[in-house]
């Protein structure tokens, strides 16, 4: 029987590339706290002022507001999915906030996030039922409902703004108030990020979304509701987004149409960036939030080496491919070892 | 349909939407898509008529025209992108940062033609990176192009922050305001009109065109009929850079200065005007004569807005809104059937459960 | 038979099936008794699979009685089967590859503690202590992505027991497994028995089935032949079941003169697929690749044709050698070919006939670079005719076409491009007997013309029908090759199986 040893040379599987592959999914977060670090000793040598508390303190608060977005964007990204509407949410959210104040200065802040979040769900609602019902690629969906709403929130608001003086001390307090020194946003982010890393390792909805974009027809056959559990991925990202909302008038004061315009390409950078599949099924909301932490201190740290923060967006863009570009390399390493054994099948 | 020894457990049928043009008697010919964007286009011009009595006037039939122009010619090469399955997000950032480009060019002293090509040549260029990602490292089109629409536009912010450029040579802006000479028809569309035919002829009557229809189709069957997938792809994103640049020096001249922010936010009314105009998101199916049909709805449409004192925003809904619909109303018949054959089949378990269960003792 | 007293765990009576004109299954049987190991063998395309999916809720038989200890049992979708005790390991598992092997383990179902939350510690345990029972080491908490197929045939099987299933269906389970690995799943299978599972045990290799089962079921042509205890039955009376059918008329072999080498595939190697295969293929020539599914027939095919690369040797067309991976140069060579997967593969299910009939041959269509409105359909109409198809109209689309006809498109539009080389892989897979008869009349005639063509079969009588040389692939090499007088049914499933070393 000389096949065995044949055999054994011919398929014997190459487990140790898999291996190192598998270290450097793992280690993500690992990876971008490096990062993290590299770039703010890069910044603070130049710059002292860069690790000056209150640029610490805009840095946070800024990347609070793309983490939260984050939190619903990786939800949606791990089914397999994609919301480009985010940032239209936030806007309409935020809006909706301030007109809120304008009309019932007095209301309490509970009804306020309540309201902010109705909005954003609603807006989720009509982006999960058109995905699962009528079957339409999240992708044009939501880029249709990312003008929808930017343009009901433009109609809505015309040219009026809602200033920071129309809104109480109390709300306001919000976005420039911190407890020893690290502001509420980013102890809010913080937490939000906390609660969600951990919701997504302990129940069985959050196991069905991984498990929905691992392998979609696999989930299926698995009895995994998919249809319910897209949909409700989409309702808790616009949930989340419309709560951004209301964060991001208590951080800037003022809201008129354009609030967030163009937030869904950060906070896709920096959910991929932060280790998320593009293609679903893998990653986690901490690695995202450390994503949107590295993406905004990149263009703080940009801005204290002099390269004008009108990059910002190009740096977003080229992270955002060479994030896909890395896991894509990794999953090459990982292919010749499957193809060895697959490839060997009928 | 199904082999049955072909169907492993996870597989599902494909879940393509069924054809469109499915029937071919008179009947189906009047329920073929484009027959349906006649009827839109002319319920539009009948509205846009019922708001201004100049809407069918020659001169405002040239703004209709002047609006969607570059729109229009950037929509030509996406179709045939989407067609293949793929997508190309990025077609406006392109524009823009092309203009940027060809205004830097002429600001440094380069003469206006040779600026303008280079413009183009940089579309290409562009439009080669995204293939490249796409064909060759195998990433998918769609969060590539959202990468490289955040990416080129934010290049041309870089370059370009805050001012415009302007002073280009008033016999090149003319043809950004004025028609072509003895006729009510901008060059802009003009230039649509003659690549649009173009278009038609390549995909629905070349060896080319019947392998994009094929790629898109099922890929791993064109593949196996010798068609040369990935090239055929990677030259189709450099095409679509390429006019996309086209339309960022158009878009230059027409408004006669350079800004980064041109055009931004247009891949929606682009994309838009590829799914309205019937081509499958899918891929593999679709017409260049719809593609044509959609842009005259649009345009229609926006200036009918526009006279109808609709501010710019909530064209964007209703943008947004045709969009959402032209996607979803093809897939009303899928989901019809699905709905039907559910309960269709809930109804022979019943049927079957009958007889066998008075058979078992 | 020693259980006759209780009722069997699992029992299939008569089941019919069809897809369309496809009889694929015309009378299914099997039972299946609490601790017993019964084997289902039978040639491709003899309803195994058909029958499994039956049992997997996957398919819903036409006719027929499923009974479950007795009870009788109708499955709708695959969540009922797994209800009703019955767990299926496919040949290849469907994991989550994002997922660890306990979450894959318990997908849906995970043991929770309070608040719903996820006990993982819980999970983790039982998962180990399934792995314990089976007497295997595998790491709960690695992700199942690049696990190797026998593992993953381990996370389904412990699935399977903390499901509590009774029977356990495995589908071709050995196919991709080395021989250790074999021996590792021979190991759980009796650990299983010795629980009381019953298990179906469906292969083709017929030493692991002696090996390992008490009753042996063998089908043939959609129907069951014959279920008899292991001890009753020697390798060549199973192997007289599963081909004993009648040589009909359905091969008409045209003697044609052999001309010089066309084809000379020459050492080729492709890592995991096929090893050092070397043969010629002269003008005239009918030359059979025949071994069983995984044997690497089709990757073989696959990579002369370009679809896939080789690793080492060299493939010559015409004395011109073939650049590795490009399916164009090999097209520009001469050579076609008609796909394993008709449906994926070989046609453009959307398009229409006469654009599927032209696909290849739009450069010889063409005037002037476009396609002349009419010019295709005349090509098409033209070959359609000379190898009678039947269709309403050339503008539907080709799924409208029997699985037959669907195969007569595939094959005119390779001959429409005159190939010298013509590769055919599994030619008459799933076609009706009458137009089966059309294609092998087509393949010979295109012989005589001088054509190479080289066939891919698992059914054996066409193999020995058709064929003037034959080559048997087993686990990717070429074990023996036969002249077409020396040539039997017998000697060739032996090859194929693997039993070759006396003759050898």
């Amino acid at each position: 029987m000389t096949t065995i040893a044949e055999e054994k040379a011919v398929r014997e599987p190459h487990t140790s590339s898999h291996h190192v592959a598998e270290i450097l999914l793992r280690f993500r977060e690992l990876g971008i706290v490096l990062a993290l670090v590299l770039v703010v000793v890069g910044a603070a040598i130049v710059n002292t002022n860069f690790v000056s508390l209150t640029n610490v303190q805009q840095i946070l608060s800024g990347a609070a507001i793309i983490a939260l977005l984050a939190i619903g964007e990786t939800i949606v990204i791990i089914t397999r999915n994609v919301d480009l509407s985010v940032g239209s949410v936030l806007g309409i959210s935020a809006y909706a906030t301030g007109v809120l104040y304008v009309h019932h200065p007095h209301v309490s802040l509970p009804v306020v996030f309540l309201v902010a979040c109705g909005v954003g769900l609603a807006c989720g609602i009509v982006n999960g039922a058109v995905v699962t019902i009528a079957r339409v690629p999240s992708l044009v969906v939501t880029l249709g409902t990312l003008y929808i709403i930017r343009g009901i929130d433009g109609a809505w608001a015309g040219g009026n703004q809602v200033n920071a003086s129309m809104l109480p001390t109390s709300f306001n307090r919000i976005g420039y108030g911190t407890v020893a020194g690290i502001p509420y946003l980013a102890i809010i982010a913080g937490v939000a990020v906390a609660i969600a890393t951990y919701a997504m390792r302990s129940f069985r909805t959050a196991r069905d979304f991984y498990a929905i974009g691992s392998d979609p027809p696999a989930a299926r056959l698995a009895g995994i509701p998919v249809g319910s559990r897209v949909f409700l991925a989409f309702v808790l990202s616009g949930g989340i987004a419309g709560i951004a909302g209301a964060v991001w008038l208590s951080l800037y004061g003022s809201v008129d149409a354009i609030a967030g315009v163009g937030y869904e390409f950060q906070v896709i950078t920096a959910v991929v960036v932060g280790g998320v599949a593009i293609f679903g099924g893998s990653g986690t909301v901490l690695g995202a939030a450390l994503g949107a932490l590295l993406l905004n201190t990149i263009n703080s740290a940009l801005d204290v080496v002099n390269i004008s923060s009108f990059w910002t967006s190009a740096i977003a863009g080229a992270l955002l491919i060479a994030a896909i570009a890395f896991d894509r390399l990794i999953a090459v390493r990982v292919a010749p070892a499957l193809r060895t054994r697959r490839s060997s099948r009928g | 349909m199904a082999d049955p020894e072909d169907l492993k457990p996870g597989d599902e049928v494909p879940s393509r939407p069924p054809p469109r043009h499915k029937l071919h008697s008179g009947l189906g010919l009047l329920l073929r898509w484009e027959s349906l964007l006649v009827v839109m286009l002319g319920a539009t011009i009948a509205y846009g008529a019922s708001v201004s009595p100049y809407f069918l006037q020659s001169t405002n039939l040239f703004y209709i025209c002047l609006n969607v122009g570059e729109v229009a010619i950037m929509a030509l090469p996406l179709t045939l992108i989407v067609i293949t399955g793929e997508i190309d997000l990025s077609v406006a950032s392109m524009l823009g940062l092309c203009g940027v480009a060809m205004a830097e060019l002429f600001k440094h002293g380069w003469p206006i033609w040779p600026a303008m090509i280079a413009a183009v040549l940089l579309g290409a260029v562009l439009g080669a990176f995204n293939g490249f990602l796409v064909t060759r490292v195998g990433l998918p089109s769609l969060a590539v192009t959202i990468g490289t629409l955040t990416l080129y536009r934010g290049i041309a912010q870089g370059i370009l922050p805050t001012d415009t450029i302007g002073g280009f040579p008033e016999h090149l802006t003319n043809i950004g305001v004025v028609p072509i000479p003895g006729t009510h028809v901008p060059y802009s569309i003009a230039f649509f009109g003659a690549l649009a035919v173009v278009f038609a002829v390549v995909l629905h009557a070349t060896p080319l065109g019947r392998a994009i229809f094929a790629i898109g189709a099922s890929q791993e069957a064109a593949f196996f009929a010798g068609i040369r997938v990935k090239r055929i792809k990677f030259w189709l994103y450099v095409l679509c850079g390429m006019l996309s640049g086209f339309a960022g020096v158009l878009w230059t001249l027409r408004f006669a200065s350079a800004r980064y922010d041109a055009a931004i936010g247009q891949e929606l009314y682009v994309v838009t005007i590829v799914l309205l105009g019937g081509i499958s998101i899918f891929g593999g199916r679709g017409t260049i004569a719809g593609v044509i049909l959609a842009v005259a709805v649009l345009g229609c449409l926006q200036t009918a807005l526009t006279a109808d004192l609709v501010p710019a925003q909530d064209q964007q809904i209703v943008v947004g809104a045709l969009l959402l619909a032209s996607v979803i109303v093809p897939n009303a018949g899928d989901l019809y059937r699905r709905t039907r054959d559910r309960l269709r089949s809930a109804e022979a378990r019943r049927h079957r459960a009958g007889p066998v269960q008075a058979e078992s003792p | 038979m020693s259980n006759e007293l209780a009722p069997p765990l699992l029992s299939l009576e008569h089941a019919e099936k069809s897809f369309g004109a496809v009889h694929a299954l015309e009378d299914g049987i099997v039972d299946l008794y609490a601790g017993e190991v019964h084997g289902l063998v039978g040639e491709n395309g003899a309803g195994k699979s058909t029958l499994v999916k039956i049992l997997a809720g996957v398919h819903r038989p036409d006719a027929g009685r499923l009974s479950i200890e007795g009870v009788e049992a109708i499955f709708d979708n695959a969540k009922q089967s797994q209800a009703a005790g019955i767990a299926i390991i496919f040949q290849e598992p469907t994991l989550f590859p994002d997922l660890t092997v306990a979450e894959n383990i318990f997908v849906g179902m995970q043991p929770l503690k309070r608040f719903r939350r996820i006990d993982g510690r819980r999970m983790r345990r039982e998962a180990r202590a399934v792995f314990d029972q089976l007497g295997v080491k595998l790491d709960p908490d690695r992700v199942a992505r690049g696990l190797s197929i026998a593992d993953q045939q381990l996370v389904e099987i412990a699935k399977a027991l903390t499901t509590n299933a009774r029977v356990i269906v495995m589908d071709e389970p050995t196919a991709a497994l080395t021989m250790t690995e074999v021996d590792r799943l021979f190991g759980i299978v009796a650990a299983l028995r010795a629980r009381g599972n019953a298990v179906l045990f469906v292969s083709h290799r017929l030493e692991e089935i002696f090996a390992i089962c008490q009753r042996v079921t063998v089908m043939r042509d959609g129907r069951h032949i014959l279920t008899r205890a292991t001890e009753e039955l020697t390798v060549q009376s199973v192997i007289r079941a599963m081909v004993g059918r009648d040589m009909d008329a359905l091969f008409p072999k045209v003697e044609a003169e052999r001309g010089e080498v066309v084809l000379k595939v020459d050492r080729l190697t492709r890592e995991g697929a096929f090893t050092d295969v070397s043969f010629e293929v002269r003008r005239g020539e009918i030359v059979a690749l025949a071994g069983l599914v995984g044997a690497g027939r089709s990757e073989v095919a696959r990579a002369i044709f370009g679809i896939d690369r080789w690793d080492a040797g060299s493939v010559e067309v015409g004395g011109r050698r073939l650049k590795p991976g490009s399916p164009t140069r090999a097209m520009g060579a001469g050579v076609g070919l008609v796909p394993e997967d008709r449906r994926q593969q070989g046609l453009v299910m959307d398009f229409s006939i006469e654009r599927n009939v032209a696909l290849a041959s739009l450069d010889t269509v063409r005037r002037a670079g476009v396609i002349p409105r009419g010019a295709e359909r005349r090509f098409a109409r033209d070959w359609a005719l000379r190898l009678q198809l039947k269709y309403s109209r050339l503008t539907n689309p080709v799924w409208t076409l029997s699985g037959g006809n669907q195969q007569k498109v595939v094959l005119a539009k390779w001959l429409a491009r005159k190939p010298s080389v013509l590769i055919v892989d599994e030619p008459t897979r799933g076609i009706d007997v009458g137009t089966k008869a059309e294609v092998h009349r087509l393949l010979s005639e295109l012989a005589a013309q001088g054509v190479a063509v080289l066939m891919i079969s698992s059914e054996l009588p066409e193999v020995l029908g058709m064929a003037d040389r034959i080559l048997v692939l087993f686990e990717g090499r070429v074990t023996r090759e036969f002249a077409r007088a020396d040539a039997t049914e017998d000697a060739i499933m032996q090859a194929a199986t693997g039993i070759v070393d006396q003759a050898a």
